[in-house]
């Protein structure tokens, strides 16, 4: 029933790298940021936080084009790493790039929620115990916020899996180079008789989305504090 | 201990305006809610800051806004047991209780896990998780976990306020351990007159954000005597019950005394200064199943009430009397005096 061509594995291998490379990239900078917004008491939050969420109400298509003023050649960023030889536009990293940009929100949001359950009491307990900041950062924060991480990562995950607005901007619709899934499929529905192939690559899509949203499930369970030895 | 302590810290409506000295090793800060205590507690332990003032401790700064000087929390070495528990859930007892004392340099270190784990009775518990402990359990571990990182000031914030009344009394003695075992000095927030007996020498009297006394509890229990209801508590650690008719018997002080209340083991009962009769001689025949022989060695008064304090051998009880009563058993200090009191008048704590 599966129809799938040399190029549509390599759409679905495409795919999931993109999607693991831009999760695995955006959670420091996720985790950051949530914890910026949580625990430090800089000026301007709601400006930040706006800011962060902006993706998130932007078309991707303007994600995209915002992206590409930015990192074309002759964007301000483009040009400077070009003079460094490093090209983004048009590669796969330009589609992990779109990806982390519409995907950290999702992530943010998540791993804020996590932060902000954690009792303050508990940060003043190990404080008042000896721990400096960073200590008490990776003793008490991170391991009580891993369920929010992983939650934020899945749904990061999932959102670049579905990513197109943003990455046929900047990233183009190379098959082999930059095609991932949903690009493949959007091209098999504009060519005639592509309808069947379209369908496997979306048969692939969803098997792939229900895995991830079963993994998480597995892992979260493991990661319940209510969960005995 | 020496602590001295002058602070100014405004939150909304509410200032705070505190200044005191101590040098008691037993510290108790009293008072209603909402007048202050809390408040004080974080800020002695820097967990918030004060607009203004000065802390310091056996000598050491700790804050200072003269001199800009405002030690974090983490380098004050003044541990915290709060009100609940607040073990850290993803952490077995073990490592909750380690983890103050993996913090403390090697050379502050100035108790040991294994006889802190003796004393608190936590031995059968180190492999539990937190989250299967009982609230008494839970709070002996956050004693044990502060304790063992060694503090210079172990600041207690109502840490019996959150456990139902049998709990509480047997968490008490663990806490009077951990200060005479190990010599920590101890800062004791709460607003039960019972707690600051049991476990302070001094107490700081706060009231709508500022002190209105600095003494002795004793000294403070009578003068709560002239208006509270309950009067001044006496409180009786009793043991060696024997069971006849329906009471137990207790040995005190030579003598036994019966209550209705009793149990198996070693009790504290507390016995309100109301529910001792007075009578100059013996009043013979008498429903009430306690008559103790005194003597009268000192008397005080409180709001038109007067408190006598017996002497029965080396133990001393207080009684209260109206003024009229008192003029009229002629009461004053070296008088041989009896006191009754009903086997129902005790009320056991644990």
């Amino acid at each position: 029933m599966l129809e799938l061509t040399p190029a549509d594995y390599q759409a679905i291998w495409l795919s999931t790298r993109v999607a693991v490379v831009a999760t695995l990239l955006s959670l420091p900078f996720g985790y950051a940021m949530a914890y910026l917004l949580v625990f430090s008491r800089v000026r301007g939050k709601a400006f930040i936080d706006g800011l962060v969420n902006l993706p998130l109400v932007l078309p991707p298509v303007v994600v995209g084009y915002l992206l590409l003023l930015l990192l074309g050649r002759h964007g301000w960023l483009g040009s400077l790493l070009d003079a460094w030889g490093i090209h983004i536009v048009f590669t796969w990293k330009a589609a992990v790039l779109a990806s982390m940009v519409v995907g950290f929100p999702l992530l943010v949001r998540s791993i804020r929620l996590g932060l902000e359950g954690i009792d303050e009491k508990l940060l003043q307990a190990s404080r008042t115990l000896g721990a400096h900041w960073y200590d008490t950062l990776f003793t008490i924060i991170i391991p009580l916020s891993g369920r929010s991480v992983l939650a934020g990562a899945t749904l990061m995950f999932a959102r670049s899996l579905g990513e197109f607005g943003a990455t046929i901007i900047i990233a183009g619709n190379i098959p082999g180079v930059t095609q991932t899934i949903p690009l493949a499929i959007y091209d098999y529905t504009n060519t005639p008789g592509g309808d069947r192939m379209a369908l496997s690559l979306c048969i692939v899509s969803v098997v792939l989305s229900f895995a991830v949203l079963l993994l998480n499930e597995g892992l979260l369970r493991r990661f319940s504090p209510r969960r005995e030895p | 201990m020496n602590l001295e302590i002058s602070l100014r810290k405004r939150l909304g409506d509410f200032t705070l305006a505190v200044d005191f000295i101590t040098h008691a090793d037993r510290v108790g800060i009293f008072g209603r809610s909402g007048s202050g205590k809390s408040t004080l507690a974080h800020l002695i332990a820097g967990l918030i800051s004060p607009d203004q003032g000065r802390i310091e401790l056996d000598g050491e700064l700790l804050y200072c806004s003269d001199q800009r000087i405002c030690r974090p929390p983490e380098r004050r070495r003044i541990a915290v047991v709060f009100q609940h528990a607040h073990l850290f859930p993803h952490m077995c007892v073990r490592r909750n209780l380690l983890y103050g004392y993996n913090r403390t340099p090697a050379k502050l270190r100035k108790i040991e896990p294994k006889d802190l784990i003796e004393v608190l009775d936590l031995g059968d518990l180190l492999d539990r998780r937190v989250l299967a402990l009982s609230g008494g359990e839970r709070q002996r571990v956050a004693l044990g976990r502060a304790v063992l990182a060694s503090p210079r000031l172990l600041v207690m914030d109502e840490p019996l306020a959150a456990l139902d009344e049998a709990l509480k009394y047997q968490i008490i003695p663990y806490l009077t351990a951990i200060s005479e075992r190990f010599a920590v000095p101890t800062l004791l927030i709460s607003h039960s007159m019972n707690e600051m007996q049991l476990m302070t020498d001094e107490v700081i009297v706060l009231h709508k954000g500022e002190v209105s006394a600095q003494t002795t509890p004793e000294e403070l229990a009578r003068q709560r005597m002239g208006w509270t209801r309950a009067g001044y508590i006496n409180l009786l650690k009793l043991a060696d019950p024997i069971e006849e008719d329906g009471l137990f018997s207790y040995r005190w002080n030579g003598t036994r005394l019966l209550i209705g209340t009793g149990g198996p083991g070693e009790a504290l009962f507390e016995l309100s200064s109301k529910d001792i009769m007075l009578f100059r001689g013996h009043p013979g025949a008498i429903s009430a199943r306690n008559l103790l022989p005194c003597r009268a060695v000192g008397t005080f008064e409180m709001d038109g009430r007067v408190g006598v304090e017996l002497a029965c051998g080396s133990e001393r009880l207080i009684a209260q009397v109206m003024k009229g009563a008192a003029h009229e058993l002629g009461i004053c200090p070296g008088i041989e005096i009896y006191a009754v009191m009903k086997a129902s008048a005790f009320r056991r704590l644990y």
